[in-house]
């Protein structure tokens, strides 16, 4: 059963990361479900396997419920934080009509010249600014 | 006082949802963080007086026993974190309601902040590892929130960064909590140093790196810190001084916290000799190649962070108590630096040090205030900085490590040159014509509003109060790592009651 639960856990690991080295915010965004679940996994794996823990059902030894009490809590934290990162994704969507995560300017500036020139700079500043849409109020 | 130790915890959380739901009134959000962040402030100074004075103080919660329950601990090293993170924080609450942008009017602000106030104290007092990983998630989430407040392009995507980063750390926490667990059957902090004995040599250090790993992430240590300077300078200037000043060191805290008292006796030292070496260096050379002031005061916190990791790794009293004070010292001189940076920046209107100059005759407070703790985080007597990197050297040479304490100067050396670039590009030289001018935001006398100058300045007063009080500061630092070097006094603390 832990073979299982542990086959699993790496399972998920290995796609979570091979999803999260992708370039696409989507795919970035389900590898890091996966990822997190693999986690989620291998914390379910780590307590002892037996009968519910409730008082009265003492046949056989009892399972150990802190685990599965730490898992809940992990879930609902990777929960929230996917749900925070969708938002954004479709915030940076919106921004940019494109799902690529972008270069960052400053190290492109950077890696083509040591001292960036001012025409560079202006190129910089000069970047099509965002239409400043107000947030919606949470 | 034991009932003393949740409040750090509760009283910012009850605040944050005060202040959702006074949304309506920002006047009525902003009393409502001041006060709490106050309240929070003489909790943390009464803790603080109180474990120095009668030693370390235990919470348990619902009255459960220790390594069943959920404990508190309030310890000398927390309570002195504790200390310094609630002043820092509301020093940039006050910075941030005087500075006038439309990140600060965000109805959610201040409660998200105070949601990051409460994360930071409960990584700090919590006795076990997955509360921290709670009180984390607590701190790292809010910090999502505040760095992509006001939602601009180039926020959107280094927070993107940042928010992958942080979880796949945070994914990884869980992980190693899980081995834990599986390995011994607990993660009470105080139950595990003891019972992390029975686990064999080998798989204790693949515990000890695998957790220095996943702090090392939110520290921003060297092969990890590479999200960092691409982050935090684009966020709003109070959010970057608070996270500068605070998240690192919070990491760090884990760092020092889970290292001492979990794998003590078998310290990686050569790892965190390399990773400390490397960090300095790696932080420094970055901060020099950067032509923006955010972003040379970034990399400066990385190479700062390798100072600290060194004073770990001597694995002296000596080098924990420079490591105590010196981690007191950043976090002050690190969040006055950057408020001083978001000062320039307002009263340049940039902060690309080619765009802005002679700023010390239209801000010469401006100037003041930026000079002073450059020159303390440069090392220079007689700031506060002088005494902590002075209190590290001696610790390197009574444990043996010439080669990464004259790795050490040679880095003070060129902070002080990446620092010296901040000041000859925006206070000495003049304006190049060729550069498109910017429209500086010149208010009143000292070319800020009062409200951003005054916490700035404070903060700066309080760095050279921790240079002017050192002997008591650092008596006390050498307290504290007489606590952290023998964990049996947290142990005897935590599970005996």
């Amino acid at each position: 059963m832990t073979i299982t639960l542990d086959a699993c856990a790496a399972v998920l690991f290995g796609l979570g990361t091979y999803l999260v080295l992708q370039r696409k915010l989507s795919r970035i965004i389900i590898g890091l479900g996966l990822f997190t679940h693999g986690a989620n996994v291998l914390l379910i794996a780590s307590g002892r396997r037996g009968v519910p823990p409730i008082i009265g059902s003492d046949t056989g030894p009892m399972s150990d419920p802190l685990p599965q009490a730490l898992v809940l809590t992990a879930i609902v934290i990777s929960f929230a934080v996917t749900m925070f990162l969708l938002a954004l994704a479709y915030r940076s969507w919106q921004l940019t009509d494109d799902d690529e995560v972008a270069d960052d300017v400053a190290d492109r500036m950077l890696s083509r010249d040591t001292s960036p020139g001012e025409d560079v700079a202006d190129q910089a500043e000069s970047m099509p600014e965002p239409v400043e849409v107000e947030v919606e109020e949470l | 006082m034991t009932r003393l130790v949740p409040l750090p915890l509760v009283l910012p959380l009850v605040g944050a949802a005060v202040a959702i739901l006074t949304g309506r009134s920002r006047t009525i959000q902003r009393v409502v963080s001041l006060t709490v962040l106050s309240l929070t402030l003489v909790c943390s100074v009464i803790l603080l007086v109180e474990v120095d004075r009668s030693g370390t103080l235990v919470a348990h919660g619902g009255g459960w026993a220790a390594p069943m329950g959920i404990v508190l601990v309030a310890d000398r090293f927390a309570a002195v974190m504790l200390v310094v993170a609630t002043a820092v924080l509301l020093a940039v609450a006050v910075f941030a309601i005087g500075e006038p942008s439309t990140e600060r009017n965000h109805v959610a602000f201040q409660s998200v902040y105070l949601i990051l106030a409460a994360g930071v104290s409960g990584a700090f007092l919590t006795g076990d590892l997955f509360n921290l990983f709670v009180s984390f998630e607590l701190m790292l989430t809010a910090s999502y929130v505040l760095i992509t407040l006001g939602g601009r392009r180039a926020q959107v995507r280094s927070g993107m960064t940042y928010i992958v980063i942080s979880l796949v750390a945070s994914s990884l926490f869980v992980t190693a909590l899980a081995l834990l667990y599986a390995a011994t059957g607990t993660l009470n902090m105080a139950d595990l140093s003891t019972k992390i004995a029975t686990v064999s040599p080998g798989l204790r250090q693949a515990f000890a790196l695998l957790l220095l790993g996943v702090f090392g992430i939110k520290a921003a240590i060297f092969p990890l810190f590479f999200w960092l300077p691409d982050s935090y300078p684009l966020a709003p200037s109070p959010i970057t001084a608070i996270f500068a000043g605070l998240l690192t060191k919070v990491g760090l805290y884990a760092i020092v916290r889970t290292q001492l008292l979990l794998f003590a006796p078998d310290l990686p030292t050569g790892v965190l000799l390399w990773v400390a070496g490397l960090t300095m260096v790696v932080g420094v050379l970055g901060a020099i190649a950067q032509d923006d002031l955010k972003r040379i005061l970034s990399f400066t916190i990385v190479s700062q962070i390798g100072f600290m990791i060194m004073g770990l790794s001597f694995g002296t009293v000596a080098g924990i108590a420079a490591l105590v004070y010196s981690m007191v010292h950043h976090v002050v001189v690190t969040t006055a630096l950057f408020c001083a940076g978001g000062l320039v920046e307002f009263a340049g209107g940039s902060s690309q040090l080619k765009r802005i100059g002679a700023m010390l005759r239209s801000a010469p407070l401006v100037a003041l205030l930026f000079l002073l703790p450059a020159l303390s985080i440069a090392g220079i007597p007689p700031f506060s900085g002088f005494i902590s990197k002075l209190s590290l050297v001696i610790a390197g040479f009574g444990a043996n490590r010439a080669i990464i304490v004259s790795v050490a100067l040679g880095v003070s050396l060129l902070t002080l040159y990446a620092m010296m670039r901040i000041w000859v590009g925006a206070f000495w030289s003049p304006h190049e014509e060729s550069v498109p001018t910017v429209n500086p935001n010149q208010v009143g006398r000292f070319g800020a509003p009062a409200l951003m100058i005054a916490p700035t300045a404070a903060l700066v007063a309080a760095t050279l109060v921790i240079a002017a009080a050192a002997g008591p500061i650092f008596s006390f630092s050498e307290r504290t790592a007489a606590d952290l070097a023998h964990p049996r006094t947290y142990v005897s603390a935590v599970i005996d009651r």
